[in-house]
């Protein structure tokens, strides 16, 4: 732990605010996920920890580590990035699994994209189709 | 040229991607050209659409825009996270009638619109263009609407269509 007493303290003190907000915003996701009441807003709420919970810890981890081996070290960003584009793959996965099942049920206040159409027709009809 | 390198941007963020995972130095920069040229020849096997860029110029504002509104929307969630889960919140579906048209344009707003809190991507409708999006706390719904055209969606139909 040298590297760590030999840190100056605005340093220290910039790390440990963004350790804290990224740690702090991931907690409020997780408490969010348990106390918000339907799935749709659920869905809401670990995104506080996808993006500025895992972005607080990503960047105290840059300055540290750069700080600490006096070179910029900047593969977090990469971290950020595969982050922020695979987040919609697993939320949209679920979300469209959810409206399925909802829209099946005959569940009301669940709109439909498509004039007259649901369950299967409209969700076939939703993939995006357009060749290139 | 266009043999050599069929996918510019691939190999160039390839190569960038390498020189992040490892350390600046004349040798990594050759090495990662020769694996970022191998490996976007390889993509080139599985045909993947070609975004075509118009406006570059539009990419950093896009950035920054989305880089606040992420953060202002993970003060509100977090808030009403704090403020007692969502029994005061408003929330409800957004349908939004989108025009851009473009695979990856549309590829980006699916990770913008996910990726910021309080706004997710439920479904699109490609025939009609329509989006059905789910949000936390809407004040205005036309303005939520408005909102996402003139924020996101114009920069990224000039940039893509």
């Amino acid at each position: 732990m040298t590297e760590l007493a030999e840190l100056p303290p605005w340093a220290a003190l910039l790390i440990a605010f963004f350790l804290l907000l990224g740690a702090s915003l991931t907690l409020l996701g997780c408490i969010g996920l348990l106390r918000f009441k339907t799935f749709y807003q659920r869905v809401h709420a670990p995104t506080l920890g996808t993006t500025w919970g895992a972005g607080g810890i990503l960047i105290a981890s840059m300055i540290f580590f750069s700080m600490v081996q006096s070179r910029p070290v900047l593969h977090e960003i990469l971290i950020s990035v595969m982050v922020f584009v695979t987040t919609p793959v697993t939320l949209m996965l679920l979300a469209r699994a959810t409206l399925y099942r909802d829209r099946a049920e005959g569940m009301s206040g669940v709109p439909s994209l498509d004039t007259g159409s649901t369950g299967d027709e409209a969700t076939d009809s939703t993939y995006p189709t357009q060749r290139s | 040229m266009r043999r050599l390198l069929p996918y510019p941007l691939l190999t160039a963020s390839l190569l960038l991607m390498w020189l992040l995972l490892t350390r600046f130095s004349v040798g990594q920069i050759l090495l990662g050209l020769v694996i970022a040229l191998a490996a976007s020849r390889v993509m080139g096997a599985l045909q993947p659409a070609k975004p075509r860029l118009r406006r570059w110029i539009k990419i950093p504002s896009l950035t920054w825009t989305v880089f606040g509104d992420i953060l202002k929307s993970n003060i509100a969630v977090a808030g009403l996270v704090l403020r007692g889960g969502s029994g005061k919140a408003r929330s409800g579906f957004v349908v939004v009638p989108l025009e851009l048209r473009d695979r990856t344009g549309l590829a980006i707003l699916a990770c913008i619109i996910t990726g910021t809190p309080g706004t997710a991507w439920i479904e699109y409708n490609a025939a009609s263009g329509k989006l059905l999006m789910h949000v936390l706390d809407i004040d205005d719904e036309e303005r939520c609407v408005a909102q996402i055209k003139q924020r996101y969606e114009a920069p990224l139909m000039e940039i893509f269509e």
